[in-house]
């Protein structure tokens, strides 16, 4: 019988990848966590303050204010741009010249950097000199990005849609493409009509990448800070003040070192918690063979 | 270091986890499980359910936090039952 072979110097290529880790993320989350208990004037000087932060931002109204228009603009964005990437994707050309035009075309607002995106978007709205705020302004809409609350919201979920529907649209097509042909064969056969062949078929199949599609976009959207803060910076007053904006506003702003690393912790838990669910759903789907 | 602003109980919060992360490391080597499924309907194995455990560690003493707002360590204690809930039926 043959010896299974064992080398445990394998170890030794995950060390990369461990160091990184450890300085990209343990390291400042530990730093994080000793911040949230300390106080400081900076100059590196540290003074115990225990949960002091923590009790302060449980009963700080302005977190649980950012934490419900952040859960609006996740909740907001992924309503609109999980049904419109599916009705994309269904609607895109499955092959030839056609289809792989579409994909480049589908590709382009996703390579380019939220920075820009939020500068594209802060003068494409403007409306003495963007063709969006002008054209509205024209056509007698009260559109004012800067000055009304409506306006500030739609034009940052509208940009959102523009910059990242496309993910969605490709990660459904992929899974469209996926599909057998003899599934729509036996649709034929059975006479089903399209919503049934889309219902039983088609939406089974796409379980699987739509949840890895609503995975990303949640989290992106749950973390956003560029493209909003470019666009309006948080305002008016706070109307678009996201959780990252407010959380950067405490921290490099205000300088309370202390209640933002407080902040930022509990901000971690809810990503941490939210991520763990659906990691948890995508492996039981997996295992289920969807 | 020094910019890392360490205190003695952070410390010790981290040393308690890394030393939990070393042992249930060592349990799986020792003594390999399968996953089982528990009262959540998905598969867990011991790594899980000390995961699970912690996370909702952390969540109960931020409850206990805003809503009691004092003796802080009796929330370590809810949290133990919760453990030992999670380890026994998850």
């Amino acid at each position: 019988m043959q010896q299974k072979t064992t080398n445990q110097k394998a170890w030794f290529l995950v060390l990369p990848v461990l160091i990184l880790v450890a300085f990209s993320a343990v390291i400042p989350l530990m730093t994080v966590v000793n911040y949230s208990v300390q106080d400081t004037f900076g100059n590196n000087q540290f003074f115990w303050a225990g949960l002091e932060w923590f009790e302060d931002m449980l009963g700080d109204e302005r977190m649980w204010n950012a934490l419900q228009r952040q859960l609006l603009f996740s909740g907001i964005i992924l309503a609109i741009e999980v049904p419109l990437g599916i009705f994309v994707a269904l609607n895109m050309p499955k092959s030839g010249v056609w289809s792989s035009f579409c994909l480049v075309v589908m590709s382009l607002p996703l390579l380019i950097p939220w920075n820009v995106v939020g500068t594209i978007w802060q003068i494409f709205g403007r409306v003495d000199i963007g063709l969006l705020g002008a054209t509205l302004a024209a056509l007698g809409i009260d559109y004012n990005y800067t000055q009304d609350t409506v306006s500030a919201w739609v034009t940052i979920i509208v940009m959102d849609v523009w910059h990242w529907t496309s993910l969605v649209a490709l990660l459904a097509f992929a899974g469209l493409k996926s599909i057998p042909d003899a599934y729509y064969q036996a649709a034929r056969i059975d006479q089903a009509n399209r919503w049934a062949v889309f219902r039983y078929i088609e939406l089974p199949k796409m379980a699987g990448v739509l949840m890895i599609a609503i995975l990303l976009r949640f989290m992106d959207s749950f973390m956003i800070y560029t493209e909003p803060f470019v666009v309006t910076g948080g305002g008016p007053g706070n109307a678009t003040t996201l959780l990252s904006i407010d959380l950067v506003k405490m921290a490099l702003g205000q300088f309370d070192l202390g209640p933002a690393a407080a902040f930022s912790l509990m901000y971690f838990l809810v990503i941490l918690l939210i991520s763990w669910v659906f990691y948890t759903v995508m492996v039981n789907l997996d295992k289920k063979g969807l | 270091m020094d910019w890392m602003a360490w205190t003695w109980p952070t410390a010790a919060f981290f040393g308690t986890i890394a030393l939990m992360l070393v042992i249930f490391t060592g349990l799986a080597i020792r003594f390999p499980e399968t996953p089982r499924v528990g009262v959540l309907r998905i598969e867990t194995t011991r790594g899980d359910r000390l995961f699970i455990t912690l996370l909702g560690s952390a969540f109960i003493n931020l409850a206990w936090l805003g809503l009691v707002g004092d003796n802080q360590p009796l929330a370590l204690g809810v949290c133990l039952i919760y453990a030992i809930c999670v380890f026994r039926w998850v």
